[in-house]
């Protein structure tokens, strides 16, 4: 082997440091990972159904918050903002999870996806035809009504492969928790990592955690394509029913 | 076929609608008596629609007033889902929710807003789906329906509501020719049994047939009105005449 290449192997693909990593990726790392980016998509999650909703808002005191908080946390660096709720809100006296960094990071993951999910429910919402709306409502279902049973679940599912991408993207985010400074059994897959990276000299724990990330993301991917395809083709296939002539139309 | 125990009269009174200045319907008055049909023609863009989603207010008057049975349904204090509850309306694209069963489409509002547990809500709903023939296909989905099925499901959907009133919007529009006819008959039936109903449609055969009274409406204003023979054999306008010469 060239010698160019050799190094290029040692230093990405070193078999033993990567072995000598997994075991602790998996035990903390994967678990610290998965509660971080679970608790983001579901405050992502709640924060994109009420602020979707008013975003479609026809009032404009309700719609401008909304907008603001998505324009500003889509806007911001994600570093920025995980410093700003990080350390920003308990030095403004907001301590809410006393000195619990693991906890400041789980909100501003959930905040910064929050914003990104927020407009993803809207486009969805919004692509649902107008006609959805006026049958329900000349059914005598309220607004409310209609949004929850018939708008909202139809809206999803149209975004259900954007969401996908979208958590996928929490998963990865959740590696910025480092900035915060962790416990060592709070670090997540990334943050083991790095610090094996540095105490090695090779990259080779990274390459590991990339792998890792993989085999999250993709059955992830995989899974949520499944259940699009089941909610697209009803529960279950419906066996064809015997009519009789004078009931065909 | 479900009619309604205590027919109801539809009085729509002085409706201007106006849309961005544009006004579509201008000082439009209307009597139907309780029990009747009342069927509504003219031409495209003439204000048909928007004159039927005036009645349950899909669309929002920009003037006068709606009374149904005796309430005034445009007042500022009328309960709105209240009263739609008690108009159906079916619409020319069926508009049944995609992602329900045939079945659950009809006992959602019936759980929601007729607050009637499951089982009585299946029930009523099987009974209806009955009625229009279509009970062997309670478990499948709109998409797996004819254009013709769909649009007996979304009768069947407004009648489960055991409505005072019922709104047609061209239900026939969008079918093809060889199902026209079912839901025609569907209607027939349904008007027949003496249940309200206002049926914008292009289907002149039908108006003839079923309506107690026609409207001609024709750029936002009604035009002519009578019972069917007298609009359809002597018109008394141009155009009413040039209308009907184009229909045949
Ligand atoms: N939401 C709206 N905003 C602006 N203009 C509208 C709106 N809805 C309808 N119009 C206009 O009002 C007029 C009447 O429309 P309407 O749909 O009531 O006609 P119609 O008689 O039902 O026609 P068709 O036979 O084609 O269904 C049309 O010129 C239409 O462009
Ligand atoms: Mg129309």
């Amino acid at each position: 082997m060239p010698e160019g290449l050799q190094r290029l192997w040692r230093t990405f693909f070193d078999v033993d440091q990567i072995m000598a990593i997994l075991p602790e990726m998996l035990a903390v790392g994967v678990p610290n990972t998965i509660i971080l980016a679970l608790v983001a998509v579901v405050i992502g999650t709640v924060i994109g159904l009420v602020v979707s909703m008013m975003l479609i808002s026809r009032n404009a005191i309700v719609r401008m918050p909304a907008r603001t908080f998505v324009d500003v946390f889509r806007g911001l660096p994600v570093i920025l903002t995980i410093y700003l709720v990080g350390q920003g809100l308990p030095i403004a006296g907001i301590r809410i999870f006393g000195g619990n960094s693991y906890a400041y990071a789980a909100l501003a993951l959930g905040l910064i996806e929050g914003a990104y999910i927020s407009e993803i429910f809207r486009s969805g919402i919004q692509s649902v035809e107008r006609g959805q709306m006026e049958a329900s409502r000349s059914l005598g279902l309220s607004y409310f009504e209609t949004m929850r049973w018939v708008i909202v679940p139809q809206g999803i599912r149209r975004v259900l492969p954007a969401l996908t991408g979208q958590f996928i993207h929490i998963i990865k985010g959740s590696s910025l928790v480092y900035l915060l400074g962790l416990l060592p059994d709070q670090r997540e897959i990334f943050s083991i990592a790095s610090d094996a990276s540095h105490i090695s000299g090779t990259l080779s724990p990274m390459v590991a955690a990339g792998i890792v990330y993989l085999c999250l993301t993709i059955p992830l991917t995989y899974a949520v394509n499944a259940f699009d395809r089941r909610l697209r083709d009803g529960a279950r296939p419906t066996p064809e029913p015997v009519l009789t002539p004078a009931h065909q139309s | 076929m479900s009619s309604s125990r205590h027919p109801v009269g539809v009085h729509a009174e002085n409706i201007t609608k106006v849309f961005d200045r544009h006004p579509v319907l201008q000082d439009v008055s209307l009597k139907v008596e309780p029990g009747t049909t009342t069927c509504i023609i003219g031409p495209s863009g003439s204000g048909k629609s928007t004159f039927l989603r005036c009645i349950n207010r899909l669309e929002e008057p920009t003037a006068g007033r709606i009374v149904i049975g005796g309430e005034d349904i445009t007042s500022d204090d009328a309960d709105i889902d209240a009263i739609r509850s008690r108009v159906g309306m079916v619409f020319q694209s069926f508009n049944l929710f995609p992602h329900m069963t045939v079945l659950r489409n009809i006992t959602l509002a019936l759980m929601r807003v007729r607050k009637m547990p499951r089982d009585q809500a299946v029930a009523v709903a099987e009974a209806q789906l009955e009625e229009v023939g279509l009970l062997a296909l309670k478990d499948r989905r709109p998409s797996q329906l004819s254009g013709g099925q769909q649009q007996r499901v979304a009768i069947a959907r407004a009648l489960a509501m055991q409505p005072d009133v019922m709104l047609f919007d061209e239900a026939t529009s969008a079918l093809d020719p060889e199902l026209v006819k079912g839901i025609l008959e569907i209607m027939k039936r349904l008007a027949a049994s003496g249940m309200t109903m206002m049926v914008v449609t292009h289907e002149l055969r039908f108006a003839r047939e079923a309506a107690n009274q026609v409207v001609f409406l024709d750029r936002g204003h009604i035009v002519e009105s009578g019972p069917p023979d007298k609009v359809f054999n002597t018109p008394s306008s141009d155009r009413l005449r040039e209308f009907l010469s184009q229909m045949l």
